[in-house]
């Protein structure tokens, strides 16, 4: 296939849009910003860099990539780039370095914080093509891998060897590495394995300056700042990942998954506080109340008990014999905590069937609510009870349907906001109450978000947990790197263009400004 | 000229692009986001791409080109979690394409000669003669060495390579196979064009294991095509006007079930009101497509369903199933095949690698489509050569071909059989031989 074939081809005879069919250089409108004239510009160069195939500048091809999981944030993106190696984002980013051109990484598009919502006025970098596993090293328990490989893939590549790779985010077969890393994204088993930064021992990362630097590699613990640390969960705003070296983990002797059935969300959840009380470390627990099993049910059947007002589900692994004790432990435990059935799977085909529910939950509610809003936030577990007794009365209160399906065991919430797109307003009444939601997380000590990153989506939201001087110290950071802002601006922190308010990072200097101690950019 | 979409029916394809949400599950197991990694050719682009062309009324020459890349395997379908149907939105795409889009005189005129030929099985059938012919001189050979039909036309180049090593064709089926011992049931059995041409010893064994399995057999010798290739490839007259023939033959034949052996013609089978449907069909021919597609059933779940009642003979052999994507996707099938195949004493079965993945057959695909149909059709032969079976059984006339063709060009021959051909062989106690050749 030629992309080159599709550019510049011209339409089919119907309505079509004025730059559909030219580069963005030729069809530059008269009203343009000097920044989309300075993208327009950098097209020839990118093409130089890409090739004819690398660079999407057709409109209806850029469309597609308006949005990632989060669709309601949409910006067409200047361009596209599609490079297939390092050398090509080093260069495309130096490029965008010295025009002073934004640029946003994207990886497989299923961020569910529009951290890779594109720059209308940018560069959008993909790393989708970059997808080798470049090597397998079971002597040293690590995976080499460029950015666009997905989580599942190195998994699969590890199976044979009696490996895995832990961190396992609900679309692990789909989402990309380097997506992990910029969201530092976790998964279900996070409580017991600790999320992405827990897992990557080096990285080749593509400064916002255009330069090509290793971080850490496979040996463990380099001295110095734990740059590695910084830079995962930094939501490409300190540069992309172009290789990364990820610890692999031996597979489990035995693995167990037990499902039990609770006639409330409150029993479930003295089930989870009992299990931890008692010193039982599972590798998940995640709950479900009953409208997720509904949704669960309806696109996958995966057969959950009848009635079940809240559903645990409990995955113990190890050594047989630890494993075989915890699990008449937790059936013990679930039991005095009033569970009317539980199941106990260890066949591989019967897990699946039970994680088959839990995993396709978010993109299930697509069948019983038009659309909907993935919340994301923690809390201590020991608040557990009482937040989700708050948010069904929120719920109640205002009307709108709430399905929580979350990591219970490490007390990160994930309520699923539901509502119709098609009714005037009701956007903005679920989008007040997932904001309450996130509220009440920092009101019990937790966090507005746990796994799914700030991005634009909760940039704003920021101050709510974090006071001026930490905000500006990120900033000062985040500038530290990357002085011009051009790396995946209006992410991760607060600005006045994004949130309409003074955010407090152009309030009075930083105090270790003021002192001289640190330099103002 | 198709008819023109009707209000209807746009509505519906507003309601089921607004199914999906965009969260990307559909990508890792679409081919060719597999192959080129860019969004507008991976399931979730191509809905975008359809929301423009719904909601703004655009359909740009690029937007033509990602519909025109999908293979239609419904991998997808498989993958999503939301239920979407990508199978009606790419059928009401490609219909729309076909009514609105202009494409280019040697296009058209591929598209002219390929539908005039594959949906008709006498025309299809007076090719064999001339291509036995060609087959026996070797010429095949040294011309698929020397390059020069893949540099003349890559679609001539590929239908060369496809072509199954023919031999002399078995007599015609009888219009009617009684049961063997005691009757179970009484069906009527699809052709089709391309099986009943290329591979009508295919046919043959499903008769003959129906019957063994205490079936009556009725095998209308007035059935034509049942419309697939058309309807995937937009042409919806042409769809309709199969599907209608085809509704009336089987409701002559008087039949509980219709069964068919070829994936691609029963996935399109099972949902024959929605084709009419979507051609502006009155409802009462709706109603009888309906009526006739409830009783489409592909041979490995019907024979799954009625239970074994001949006796499976030893077939001491290794074999690799194939998922067919329109049986596996298309139709759910999955375990039914593996199930019947596992209860042949002394056989084992392997599943292939990636077996999600399309073999770049996809009907007409590989015709329309040469180059990435052959980079999928190596992909599987090496995921095949993987399994280091000794034989690769597929549900689907087409994708053994494709595979076919790309084991050997990789230099790693096997031989490829109907599930159909190793039921037949165990229930008559025949050697492996039959599979495997001499």
């Amino acid at each position: 296939m030629s992309l080159a074939e599709h550019e510049n081809a011209g339409n089919t005879g119907r309505a079509a849009t004025a730059d559909d069919a030219g580069t963005a250089s030729a069809q530059r409108p008269a009203t343009a910003s000097p920044r989309a004239a300075a993208v327009a510009d950098l097209v020839p160069h990118l093409r130089a860099i890409l090739g004819e195939d690398g660079l999407l500048t057709d409109r209806s091809q850029r469309r597609t990539y308006e949005s990632d999981g989060l669709t309601h944030h949409r910006e067409v993106p200047g361009v596209v780039a599609l490079p297939t190696s390092a050398d090509q984002v080093a260069a495309v980013v130096r490029l965008c370095h010295e025009h002073g051109v934004p640029f946003v990484p994207r990886g497989a598009g299923t961020g569910l914080s529009a951290g890779a919502l594109p720059h209308s006025d940018g560069v959008l970098l993909v790393t989708s093509r970059m997808r080798r596993i470049l090597e397998i090293d079971i002597a040293n328990e690590c995976a080499v891998v460029e950015p666009g490989v997905a989580n599942l893939d190195i998994t699969r590549a590890a199976a044979p060897h009696g490996y895995y790779y832990a961190p396992d985010p609900s679309s692990q077969q789909v989402c990309s590495v380097g997506g992990n890393v910029a969201e530092n994204s976790g998964g279900a088993h996070c409580l017991k394995y600790g999320f992405t930064v827990n897992h990557v021992r080096g990285l080749d990362v593509v400064t916002p300056a255009g330069d090509l630097v290793r971080l850490g590699g496979k040996a463990a613990d380099a001295p110095g700042y734990d740059l590695i640390g910084a830079f995962v969960g930094s939501e490409g705003t300190l540069g992309v990942a172009t290789r990364v070296v990820v610890n692999l983990t031996r597979t489990p002797e035995k693995t167990v998954t037990l499902l039990s059935a609770f006639d409330s969300m409150d029993a479930g959840g003295r089930a989870v506080s009992s299990i931890i009380g008692e010193g039982v470390l599972p590798s998940a627990i995640e709950m479900m109340d009953a409208l997720a099993i509904e949704a669960a049910e309806a696109a996958v059947a995966c057969d959950y008990p009848e009635g079940a007002a809240a559903v645990l589900v409990v995955e113990l692994d190890g050594p047989t014999e630890e494993v075989d004790a915890q699990v008449a432990q937790v059936e013990h435990l679930c039991a005095q905590a009033g569970s009317f059935e539980t199941r106990t799977a260890s066949s591989a085909e019967e897990r699946a069937l039970i994680w088959k529910g839990r995993k396709s939950a978010f993109a299930a509610v697509g069948r019983i609510s038009p659309a909907y809003i993935v919340q994301d936030g923690v809390v201590p577990r020991t608040a557990l009870p009482e937040v989700l007794r708050r948010i069904t009365e929120l719920s109640a209160d205002s009307g709108i349907r709430v399905a929580n399906v979350f990591h219970a065991g490490d007390g990160n919430l994930h309520p699923l906001v539901l509502f119709d797109d098609a009714e005037q307003g009701a956007w903005e009444r679920a989008e007040e109450v997932s904001a309450q939601i996130l509220d009440l997380c920092v009101e019990h000590g937790g966090s507005i978000t746990g796994e799914h990153g700030v991005g634009v989506d909760k940039a704003c939201k920021m101050p709510r947990m974090y006071g001026p001087d930490d905000l500006e110290t990120f900033d000062l950071f985040r500038r530290s790197l990357d002085p011009d802002g051009t790396a995946n601006p209006e992410k991760l922190l607060p600005t006045p263009r994004l949130c309409g308010e003074q955010p407090g990072v152009q309030r009075d200097v930083h105090p270790l400004v003021a002192s001289g101690h640190a330099e103002q950019f | 000229m198709t008819e023109p979409i009707s209000g209807d029916t746009d509505q519906r394809f507003s309601e089921l692009l607004d199914d999906c949400v965009h969260c990307g599950f559909c990508l890792p197991t679409c081919p060719t986001h597999v192959l080129w990694g860019q969004e507008m050719d991976s399931p979730r682009g191509r809905i975008h791409l359809m929301e423009q062309m719904h909601e703004d009324d655009v359909l740009t020459q690029a937007a033509v080109g990602h519909f025109d890349n999908c293979l239609g395997c419904l991998a997808c379908v498989s993958a999503c979690p939301s239920g979407v149907a990508y199978d009606a939105l790419i059928d009401h795409t490609r219909h729309k394409v076909e009514e609105q889009h202009e494409r280019p005189v040697p296009e058209r005129a591929l598209r002219g000669a390929v539908f005039s030929l594959f949906p008709y099985r006498a025309r299809l059938r007076m090719m064999r003669g001339p291509l036995r012919a060609y087959q026996a001189t070797g010429v095949g050979r040294a011309l698929r060495k020397s390059g020069v039909l893949d540099r003349i036309s890559p679609t001539l180049a590929t239908m060369e390579r496809i072509a199954p090593p023919l031999s002399s064709p078995p007599p015609p089926l009888p219009e009617f196979v009684p049961a063997v011992g005691s009757r179970r049931a009484r069906v009527g059995m699809l052709v089709g064009c391309v099986q009943g041409a290329f591979f009508p010893e295919v046919n043959t064994a499903t008769a003959r294991i129906l019957a063994l399995e205490g079936c009556d057999v009725v095998i209308p010798r007035s059935q034509g095509c049942c419309g697939a290739l058309s309807g995937h490839s937009g042409r919806l007259d042409e769809a309709a006007r199969f599907t209608r023939a085809l509704v009336e033959v089987f409701e002559r034949a008087d039949v509980e079930r219709v069964v068919v052996n070829s994936a691609g013609c029963g996935s399109s089978m099972k949902h024959m009101d929605r084709t009419l449907e979507e051609a502006g069909a009155d409802p009462a021919w709706v109603r009888r497509a309906r009526a006739a597609s409830e009783k489409v059933v592909d041979l490995t779940e019907f024979l799954a369903d009625l239970g074994p009642q001949a006796e499976r003979h030893p077939l001491p052999v290794h074999a690799a199933y194939h998922d067919a994507c329109h049986l596996s996707h298309g139709q759910g099938v999955t375990s039914a095949p593996r199930e019947l195949l596992a209860r042949i004493p002394e056989l084992t079965v392997s599943d292939l690698p990636n077996k999600e993945i399309c073999c770049g057959s996809a009907g007409v695909y590989n015709l329309f489509n040469p180059e990435p149909a052959a980079e999928l059709g190596d992909r599987k032969g090496q995921d095949a050569a993987a399994t280091g079976a000794q034989v690769l059984v597929s549900g689907n006339p087409g994708c053994s071909m494709q595979i076919g063709s790309a084991l050997e060009r990789a230099g790693t021959p096997m031989p490829v059989a109907h599930t159909a051909r190793v039921l037949d062989a165990s229930l008559r106690g025949l050697g492996t031989e039959v599979l495997l050749g001499p």
